[in-house]
């Protein structure tokens, strides 16, 4: 075996055993050495994918002596190294963006606690991209609610935080427990929790007809557990508070990477353990579908009403999780394939715009309203121009990022051919008009000149332009180059099969 | 009539004056800007409780608005028709899964049956669920042991209050350490204390005994860690915080479960990484029954206990006390 096929699996657990490293160290140590993992890692799932790019085929990594239906295994394609350097790259630029923030919002001793959340965050959602197996997704899905609601909950001076998180917590729960009923569920008719072993038994259940109520049950369960956890749209009320109130690195972690890895792992179980015609026949897509344009059409007009930055920044992350699930309904692996793209975009885009936000509260006074952040882009000019950038790529501007996710998606729509294409062209349209509704406004409030005197500044860290310049130059590599990845996903979700 | 213009001041005026009882003139002036002041303040009080009143008034108002409680009947209605159609739904599927302990299951399958079969030879274990938990799916565990780790973190976070480097309680207000928390029981109890002498040592052996003996007969480390951590509650409630902390502080916790998880971790390591590659791990699997047997599976159990144990009264302290 390659050494670098032993990369993923040496990723897990250095993010893992990283967490409990940075619970014994200092803070500032323990930022250093949190960096130090997610670099490693980013560099290992990029070496991953040139690999697994240039054999062309997928591999399973076995972990353990023993092979899969009795260990465990994970296993390993483009698509899933795709998503690990994009999880690991995007976490580090986060946590550069916010960390004067993050050492500001957290008591001093539990500063290291953070690095440790942080850690086992990524361990989770490398986990979760990388698994083959239910019940080890669980697991991580597990790690995952805890360490994203404690993000959250981190910032101690806040009340609004504390029942932002608990309401965060029920929500989260509930979708993990509706997840565990299904694959409770799933094992007791099919008798195994392996991907591979269990779409077989599903597509011989499906054959003979026999269990096929549970069946249909096991999937409302895993769509509907999956979507709460990823605030698709009736469950996404949680969303706004815990988004908007978090310190400013979780609000950027929590909406460009945790829900991505839920959606992900949907995709994952749609894909390679119910089967798709199986999810077509059962109609989940269809619903989907309806839940992806109503979130559109609705977190978009919630966030023009919003008159604090960041709560409009999560409320738009509600419309953007539409798209995803617009892409998902559609059902087609071009669809599919969109939603993957758009997955990447708003990972990219979208902790930009809230590392700029930490920015604009650095010379505002700590405040993110409206009326005290004017003229917040002209006093920080960088954050400012990453607004700008991060605001045209959500609108969907060629030549930027968002641009490139909305033309697949609207090719997937036109090329589906039934009512759901009129449906999904008429909501990509309003959503876009709508999404400029508030960018614009926004960047309008950013950057006319305030009425009031000075403010007291803060002045900006390297790291956050370091970050800053890095998110503006992936949203133009992704907005001006991005048929290699485009490619790549493709090839991944044909790997899936 | 004709008034003097100091009038007031004269003599003849303050024997009137005395012999009335009245109060002098300045005095009632500057009893009057006291009065006035106070009266200010009274009326600022008052205008602020009117407000709150006002507020408070509006708010029942809109609670009981027609609109408002319409809305709270429907939403109550609707998440009891949630709940209902939820627990049918799913009796529904119960009744159609296959029958309980039918052994033409699909669950009974040729996953189960090597586990069965040969459990003993690959893992050395004679409790196959410790080979199964620990040896053939020891990811999941390692992920379930970075779970507990991980809810230990988060209460930290929350309840733990912030101690300085020298070790003492950064903030005072509104904290609430030991005293107040012997406010109703300033003394210990002395029938708590003894039976607790007793008992203490030796549910701590019957944890240890439960770990050490995972890989042999029934337990493992999740049990009797738990059993451990049970103790050092009992004993932290028998002798409190004055007693443990001369054992068991935070710095305890904090290496304790460091310890345990990258020596976790690290066995893991190397034994997921020559089984990957597809090479001899050379852990020897020993005599199944003999206590130095089935490999990694004792270390991994002792590294659990710890984990669990640390874990359980790390809980109970942070609910007590919010320290250790």
């Amino acid at each position: 075996m390659n050494l670098v096929q032993n990369f993923p699996f040496l990723s897990i657990i250095l993010t893992l055993s990283g967490g409990v490293v940075c619970s014994v160290l200092k803070g500032s140590n323990a930022r250093k050495y949190c960096y130090f993992v997610l670099t490693s890692v980013l560099v290992g799932s990029l070496l991953t994918m040139a690999y697994v790019l240039s054999t062309g085929e997928s591999y399973v990594y076995m972990m353990g002596h023993f092979p899969a239906p009795w260990g465990n295994e994970i296993r390993v394609g483009v698509l899933e190294t795709i998503m690990a350097s994009l999880f690991s790259g995007i976490m580090l630029l986060s946590l550069m963006g916010g960390m004067h923030h993050i050492f500001e919002d957290t008591e001093d001793t539990k500063s290291n606690l953070y690095f440790t959340l942080v850690s086992l965050l990524s361990a989770s959602l490398l986990a979760l991209v990388y698994t083959n197996d239910l019940f080890t997704g669980y697991v991580f899905v597990e790690i995952n609610t805890i360490a994203s609601c404690a993000l959250v909950m981190i910032r101690y001076r806040s009340g609004k935080a504390l029942v932002a998180t608990v309401r965060y917590l029920f929500m989260s729960l509930l979708g993990s427990g509706l997840f565990l009923i299904g694959i409770t569920i799933l094992y007791d008719i099919t008798g195994h929790l392996l991907m591979e072993n269990i779409a077989q038994s599903v597509s011989v259940l499906f054959q003979t007809g026999t269990y096929a109520f549970p069946l249909s049950v096991v999937v409302v369960l895993f769509s509907m557990g999956l979507a709460i956890k990823s605030a698709c749209f009736p469950f996404h009320t949680w969303l706004p508070g815990a988004h908007g109130n978090a310190t400013v690195s979780s609000s950027s972690i929590l909406s460009g990477l945790v829900l991505k890895g839920y959606i992900f792992l949907l995709i994952k179980i749609f894909y390679r353990v119910i089967g798709m015609n199986i999810i077509f026949h059962e109609r989940a897509t269809n619903v989907l579908f309806i839940f992806g344009v109503f979130a559109m059409i609705i977190g978009s007009i919630k966030a023009i009403q919003e008159k604090d930055l960041k709560r409009m920044l999560a409320y738009s992350s509600v419309a953007q999780i539409g798209y995803i699930f617009l892409g998902i309904g559609l059902g087609t692996e071009a669809g599919i394939a969109a939603a993957c793209l758009h997955i990447i975009v708003h990972a990219i885009t979208k902790p930009m715009l809230f590392t700029a936000c930490g920015g604009f509260m650095d010379v505002s006074g700590g405040s993110k309203k409206f009326s005290d952040i004017q003229g917040a882009g002209l006093r920080d000019k960088l954050s400012g121009i990453a607004f700008i950038v991060g605001a045209m790529s959500m609108i969907g501007i060629p030549f930027f990022a968002g641009f490139i996710s909305k033309v697949y998606l609207t090719t997937a729509a036109i090329e589906y051919s039934s009512i759901k294409t009129v449906v999904a062209l008429a909501a990509l349209a309003i959503s876009t008009l709508l999404n400029a509704c508030y960018y614009i406004p926004a960047m309008l409030v950013l950057f006319t000149h305030p009425k009031t005197e000075k403010v007291h500044t803060h002045p900006r860290s390297k790291e956050m332009s370091l970050s800053l310049y890095i998110f503006i130059g992936l949203n133009f590599l992704m907005g001006c180059f991005s048929q290699p990845i485009v490619n790549a996903v493709i090839q991944g979700i044909a790997m899936f099969r | 009539m004709k008034i003097r213009e100091d009038y007031e001041q004269v003599g003849w005026r303050k024997l009137i004056h005395w012999v009335n009882a009245d109060l002098q003139e300045d005095y009632i002036s500057k009893d009057h800007v006291i009065h006035d002041q106070l009266h200010l303040k009274e009326n600022a009080a008052q205008e602020k409780n009117k407000r709150i009143d006002e507020l408070k008034s509006s708010l029942q108002a809109l609670a009981k608005t027609h609109g408002k409680q319409w809305y709270e009947k429907s939403y109550r209605i609707f998440s009891i028709f949630v709940a209902v159609a939820m627990i049918i739904v799913l009796l529904g599927v119960v009744s159609q899964l296959p029958s309980f302990g039918d052994p033409s299951n699909p669950a009974n399958n040729e996953v189960s049956e090597r586990y069965i079969e040969s459990g003993l030879q690959e893992t050395g274990a004679v409790n196959i669920v410790a080979g199964m938990i620990l040896d053939y799916r020891a990811f999941d565990t390692l992920g379930e042991s970075h779970v507990l780790f991980i809810a230990a973190v988060s209460v930290l976070i929350l309840l733990r209050m912030d101690y300085g480097s020298d070790g003492k309680l950064r903030k005072t207000k509104g904290i609430r350490d030991e005293g107040y928390d012997r406010m109703y029981e300033p003394r210990n109890d002395l029938i708590l204390q003894t039976v607790t002498r007793l008992l203490f040592p030796m549910i701590v052996l019957f944890g240890i005994y439960v770990i050490l003996n995972g890989h042999i007969s029934a337990g493992g480390g999740f049990s009797g860690g738990a059993i451990v951590g049970a103790a050092l509650i009992l004993y932290n409630n028998a002798f409190g915080f004055n007693k443990t902390k001369r054992f068991f502080t935070y710095n305890t916790f904090k290496w304790v479960s460091f310890a345990s998880l990258i020596t976790y971790a690290l066995l893991k390591t190397y034994s997921f990484y020559t089984g990957a590659n597809h090479l001899h791990s050379g852990i020897p699997l020993g005599e199944p029954g003999a206590i130095l047997s089935s490999g990694l599976i004792l270390p991994l159990n002792i590294c659990v206990g710890c984990v669990v144990a640390c874990t359980m009264y790390t809980f109970f302290t942070m609910f007590r006390k919010g320290g250790m």
